[in-house]
This record gives structure tokens, C-alpha cells and sequence, in this order.
């Protein structure tokens, strides 16, 4: 008996240790980089960036300290950040890799007819001439200066007939192409983008996003009354929250406002490629949306679907994301695969309270983030500049290189998705595709696998062309002689010339 | 035992009661009659299909081409897996039996057993070929794929109906109200199942936390 108890406690250990060590493995710590792979699991990636040094107002010798800043650009060498707070733009360069240098603090400029300070400016843009855009909210216009702060040229409220002409103009964001025409966001305006030619004249709104709504509420809406109707959210376009001009001159357009359960479902897109049409030529032939997060639950007290403010895109066609929900950085590459996820919400180096603006230089990141008042400077690692050398190589067609270079990500991190289907690609355009099938099988690249598949097959088929028509030949004739000779075997039994031989 | 299976006469029956069921594949109505009018069919033969549907169902997962089946490894469970073929064939022939019994079905519960069975043929003959064409094929070829997978199960499905009117001796209207019929059935017995699980687990949690409370006492 004693022994029969013995033994059940000991099974019952067993069952309590399978319980239990899966359980304590789940709860390891993630990385601070991570991916998802073609289940939708998140895996652990070798960090694509670190954080290289943090900028508070004191490390920028600033007199009086950032306050509530909203925008940040880079151009050129060039670095401005518009410290919304104190009603200025602080200009920077960077003499070193790691310092930046105050050059001088815009909060006035020469000349123009309305006032000569800025107003709660939002947002700063600098075209190709060198001449400033700066989105003046509180003034309500958009001023372009030259470099040396002389006053230009001022964009006001368009005047379109659709507009209600009690709403007040309040740009919040710009971009501006090389022949300096501008693209403007501006609160209550969700027709898109404001649009102007060089010479400040309005020419229409581009790129409003369709009109999504559900059913359900189509239904609602239908049965309703003039009065509940009214009470009802109407079913608009979302506005953007931000823009970004790329080097190609297409904007990238952000948002963070749709349903989640929208988001999640991918009938709202959050990442938008316009062309100077206004319509989307974002790829998505990524596993999944272009989201961010693809768990929304609730973590660490946030939840919801991720909140993209800002974006900035790469001249290797990769764009990053910037989450203000939870705080991180998101890349994905020209086809809509991520690239690296990172970041967070915190207080440590490398992670944010509320950032609330992105900008790149060369392949560094900087980050701005509100609450902290500080710009968060972001260099590649060696993993990432293996990843973007691989994806670098590939676009200009040396696919030795680039699988090469994949070859070397894959060595650093063996659950790297992309690593396996750029070596896969790299190697179908080097004509070797039963490699090839290989590694896009590992990572369920059907679409590439077929491409491969398809050429091996045809090779196949045309190197073995002798054995199959042998096979056929022989499957076809064979039965055909013997057929042939049956028959002519039974012509002889019963011929009416043996018949009467016979007889 | 031994005898039982070097018995020729033994083994001829068994091969020709499992070549039967390719004939009741062609010949439903004809087919299903013979097999239990006729005695033409025997369990071995319908244990060995269910065992061949059940053996497939498992192979088309490793070797059907990852285009048309992706496995997540990892939250696999074998068994679970072949529950999931074996428990709805088991509640489809209680549930099947326990109503027809009641109503004038002249099948008896084996038979249902061994009809159901032999109509289950077209899974194995039809998936198994398409399992090694998978392999050939690029994903614009998948809907090949797609269209012959649904006929096998459209397939499987018609030969059982036609097997309970046969065996039953019903008319086809009857046979298609009781086929409905015992999917509730089906329905029930499941719900009545998990009742049945979740109030004994209740149970056992309370006498183990009753257990638990004893010994913090002592």
C-alpha cells in the first residue's frame, strides 16, 4: 500500500515538473529586439540598432530647455528640432558621429506681413534650394523662409468652397518635394493632404483614405432616425498623422486613429505609399499587416493596437515605423516583411515615455520623444548592417554578395526569417533552384518556392526529355504490338483458308 | 488465433470482403445491400479502411507539400489528431443506431459500424495520390489540389448516406431526415459529454481541495 502511494506522489511529481517547466521557460525575458515569424510568434532577433547616446536640453547646452517638443528633421547634415514649448527651432549639426552642436536657435524671422515669431510650430521641412517650411499651427499658415531667416513666401487656408469657412487652419505636418510644392496635414481637414504649388497656390487635396465602415453599423444607420443619425459618428476618411517624403519624392503616411479591431483585421491600413496621384502603392506581400504589434492585449499597461506617429524611410526602400502606444520602432523592408521590431516604454536608454518623432541619417536613427525632452541617437549594429548590406546587394543584382551576406545574418541568428528567404532569392537568381526550395521551404515562402519549383521542374523535365518519351513510347507501343499480335493470331485460328483445310 | 491466420479460407474471405468495398464505390445501392443482405462485407475490412483513413489523415501531414498544409510541430498532439477522426465516427454511429433502432432501421449497431466504414474508402484511395501529387505542383496549380481534396470528402460523404438507406432499408427521404437527425444526435451527446466532464472534474477538485484543507489542519 505504502509503496502504491509512493509511486503516485511520484507520478503526480512528474506531472507537476511537465507542468511546470514549460511554463517557467515562457516567462524568460524577451529581447529587446525581436521579429515575428511565419506563425505570428515572436522571436528573439540580435539587436539591429543600439542606442548610441541620448540628448537632453543639457547635453545641447541649451539655455532654456526643451519643451514639449513635436517635430525633428534631418537634412543633409543638418538636424532641427522644433521645440513646440518654447515656440523655436533649434538647429544642430553634427561635427562628430556622437555629438550634436547647437547652430543656432530660429524663433524670429525677417520680414513678412503678419507676425515675425512662431506660434506653436509643429513641424519643419527643408527643400533642396535650402529653404526653410515651417508649419506655423497657432499663426495659421505655413512660412517659407530662406536660409538666412528672410521671409518668402506664406501658405494659408486653401480657399476651397468644401471647406467650412468658420474652420480654423491648423497645419500640423509637412513635406515638400524638389520643386518645392507642399504637402500639408491640418487638423479637422481629412480630405488628406493640403496641397500647394511652389507659388503658395492651393491645388487640391490628395490621398484621403477610402471610406471604411462595418456593416453592422451601415444597418444601424439605415433603421435610424434623422435625430439618432445625427448622433451617429459619420463614416469618414481617417486623417493622417504624419508624412514622410522619401528620396523617390512618394510620401509615406501614417496613422494611428482606426478601430483596432480594424487594424487588426487589416481593413484599415496605418502605412500608406502615395505617389503623386494620391494612391497607395504600398507592397504588402509580407505574412502579415503592416501593423506593428500584432498582439494588442493588454502588457505592462498599455494595450491596443499600435499607434505609428512618425515614419522614415531608408534609400534601401526600408521604412521605420514609430509606435507612440508602446514605444517601439518598427522596419520593414520594400516587399512589407519586418525587418526588426525594438524599443518600449520606459525610462532607460533606448526606450521612450512618448516619441513623437523619427528621422534617419544615413542608416542612424534619431528619436524624439515629448515627455523626455530628449533626441535618442540610434546606430546600426554589425547584425543590422549585415541585413541591409545583404538587402543592398540584392537591389543593385550582385546576388553572390547578398547571399553571402545573409549567409553571415543567418550565422548570427538562426531563427532570422528573411535571412533564409534572401538566401533563397539570392540563389533562385542564380539559377540554383533546388537550393533554392530548400530554404524557402524551411520558412513557407510559397510564392518563391513555386518560382523555383517551376524552373527546376521545366530543367528537369528537359535534361530526362529522352527517358520520359522512351517511357511513354514504350507504355504506348507495347500494348500495341501485343494487341497487333492477338489479333492477327486469331485472324489465323479462324481464316476461312484453314477452316477448309481443316475440314 | 495462430489458426485463425494461416487459414486460407480465412484470408480469401478477408480480400474479397475488402475488394467489396471498391465495389460498393462504384455500385452504391447495389453494394450496401449486398453488405450485410448478402454478408459480403466483414469487420476486418472495415477496421482495416478505418485504419487506412486514420494512417493517411497522419502521412498527409509530414509529407503533403508545405503549400497546401502548414504543421505547427510544436502544439501537435498524435493523439488528439486521431481522436478527432474516431470520436466523431464513434458518437456518428451511436447517435445513427440509438435513433434508427427506434424508428423501424433494420441495421444493427456493427453494421452501421462496417457501413460507415466501407463508405469511408474514397478518403484513402483519393488522398493518398494526391498527397505525392502536392509535391508536383506550384502554388497557381494548388486549386487541383483543392477541388479533387473536396471531392474525396463530398465523395465519402454521399457513399454514407447511400450506405444507412441501405442498410436501414429507408426510403431516401427518411434516410436524409435521420442522417440530420443524428448529426443532432451527435450535437447532444456532446454537449452532454462535456456536462458530464466539467461536473466531474468539479467533483474531484472538491474532494482534493477538501483533501488540501484536511491537511493544513493536521
Amino acid at each position: 500500500m505504502k509503496r502504491r502511494v509512493t509511486r503516485f506522489l511520484a507520478s503526480l511529481g512528474v506531472v507537476a515538473m511537465v507542468l511546470l517547466v514549460p511554463m517557467s521557460a515562457a516567462a524568460q525575458e524577451r529581447s529587446y529586439t525581436y521579429i515575428y515569424d511565419w506563425w505570428g510568434d515572436v522571436q528573439d532577433a540580435p539587436d539591429s540598432y543600439t542606442v548610441s547616446r541620448v540628448f537632453t536640453s543639457t547635453d545641447l547646452g541649451l539655455d532654456v530647455n526643451l519643451k514639449s517638443p513635436q517635430g525633428l528633421t534631418v537634412c543633409g547634415e543638418r538636424l532641427f528640432i522644433v521645440d513646440t514649448g518654447n515656440n523655436r527651432i533649434i538647429e544642430l549639426s553634427r561635427p562628430t558621429p556622437q555629438t550634436l552642436q547647437v547652430e543656432r536657435i530660429i524663433d524670429s524671422f525677417n520680414g513678412g506681413s503678419g507676425p515675425n515669431t512662431f506660434s506653436n510650430p509643429l513641424d519643419i521641412q527643408v527643400s533642396e534650394d535650402g529653404n526653410l517650411f515651417i508649419c506655423d499651427n497657432g499663426n495659421a499658415r505655413i512660412v517659407k523662409l530662406d536660409n538666412d531667416l528672410n521671409f518668402l513666401e506664406e501658405f494659408t487656408k486653401p480657399n476651397d468652397s468644401s471647406l467650412d469657412p468658420g474652420l480654423i487652419f491648423q497645419p500640423t505636418k509637412l513635406a515638400v518635394d524638389t520643386a518645392e510644392r507642399v504637402y500639408c496635414l491640418a487638423s479637422g481637414i481629412n480630405k488628406g493632404m493640403v496641397k500647394y504649388e511652389a507659388d503658395g497656390e492651393f491645388s487640391g487635396f490628395v490621398g484621403a483614405t477610402p471610406v471604411t465602415y462595418n456593416f453592422m453599423d451601415y444597418l444601424w444607420k439605415k433603421f435610424a432616425t434623422q435625430e439618432q443619425r445625427a448622433q451617429m459618428q459619420n463614416f469618414v476618411p481617417t486623417q493622417y498623422d504624419n508624412i514622410y517624403m522619401d528620396y523617390e519624392g512618394f510620401i509615406y503616411a501614417v496613422t494611428g486613429t482606426p478601430d483596432q479591431l480594424d487594424i487588426k483585421n487589416g481593413s484599415a491600413d496605418v502605412v500608406r505609399k502615395l505617389n503623386l496621384m494620391g494612391s497607395d502603392i504600398l507592397v504588402r506581400n509580407g505574412e502579415w499587416y503592416i501593423i506593428g504589434d500584432l498582439y494588442m492585449g493588454n502588457g505592462g499597461g498599455y494595450e491596443g493596437a499600435s499607434y505609428f506617429a512618425d515614419v522614415t524611410c531608408f534609400d534601401n526602400d526600408i521604412y521605420v515605423c514609430l509606435d507612440r502606444n508602446r514605444g517601439r520602432l518598427f522596419g520593414y523592408d520594400d516587399q512589407g516583411n519586418m525587418v526588426y521590431a525594438f524599443g518600449g516604454n520606459g525610462n532607460m536608454d533606448g526606450y521612450f515615455r512618448r516619441p513623437v518623432a523619427i528621422d534617419h541619417m544615413g542608416y542612424d536613427l534619431f528619436v524624439l520623444d515629448e515627455l523626455d525632452c530628449a533626441v535618442t541617437l540610434f546606430t546600426v549594429t554589425e547584425f543590422g548592417q549585415l541585413v541591409y548590406q545583404a538587402i543592398d546587394e540584392f537591389d543593385l543584382g550582385n546576388y553572390e554578395a547578398s547571399e553571402a551576406s545573409w549567409r553571415q545574418v543567418m550565422a548570427l541568428d538562426g531563427n532570422y526569417d528573411l535571412a533564409y528567404i534572401g538566401i533563397g532569392r539570392a540563389l533562385l537568381r542564380q539559377e540554383q533552384y533546388r537550393e533554392a526550395m530548400d530554404y524557402f521551404e524551411v520558412k513557407y515562402d510559397d510564392e518563391n518556392y513555386s518560382k523555383a519549383y517551376k524552373q527546376y521542374r521545366k530543367q528537369w523535365v528537359e535534361e530526362h526529355i529522352k527517358v520520359i518519351v522512351a517511357v511513354i513510347l514504350i507504355l504506348v507501343i507495347v500494348p500495341l504490338i501485343i494487341g497487333r499480335y492477338r489479333a492477327i493470331k486469331e485472324e489465323f485460328k479462324t481464316a476461312e483458308v484453314f477452316r477448309y483445310y481443316k475440314k | 488465433m495462430l489458426e485463425a491466420l494461416t487459414n486460407k479460407e480465412k484470408w480469401n474471405e478477408y480480400w474479397r470482403s475488402l475488394k467489396f468495398s471498391l465495389y460498393c464505390m462504384t455500385h452504391p445501392i447495389d453494394g450496401y445491400w449486398d453488405l450485410t443482405h448478402e454478408k459480403r462485407g466483414t469487420m476486418a475490412a472495415a477496421n482495416t479502411i478505418l485504419f487506412l483513413t486514420v494512417l493517411i489523415r497522419l502521412l498527409k501531414l509530414r509529407f503533403t507539400s508545405f503549400i497546401f498544409i502548414q504543421v505547427y510541430w510544436e502544439e501537435l498532439n498524435i493523439f488528439l489528431y486521431i481522436a478527432s477522426i474516431l470520436f466523431p465516427l464513434a458518437l456518428w454511429v451511436v447517435g445513427n443506431w440509438g435513433l434508427t433502432t427506434l424508428f423501424d432501421g433494420k441495421g444493427r449497431l456493427g453494421q452501421v459500424y462496417m457501413a460507415t466504414c466501407y463508405a469511408l474508402v474514397p478518403y484513402p484511395l483519393i488522398q493518398f495520390p494526391l498527397m505525392i501529387f502536392s509535391n508536383f505542383v506550384t502554388v497557381d496549380e494548388a486549386e487541383f489540389y483543392a477541388v479533387l481534396s473536396a471531392i474525396s470528402l463530398i465523395y465519402a460523404a454521399c457513399l454514407i448516406l447511400f450506405a444507412m438507406g441501405q442498410i436501414h432499408e429507408f426510403s431516401f427521404g427518411k434516410t436524409l431526415l435521420f442522417t440530420v437527425f443524428s448529426l443532432f444526435a451527435m450535437l447532444v451527446m456532446v454537449f452532454i459529454l462535456m456536462l458530464f466532464f466539467s461536473m466531474i472534474s468539479q467533483g474531484v477538485a472538491y474532494f482534493i481541495s477538501l483533501g488540501k484543507e484536511l491537511l493544513f489542519r493536521m
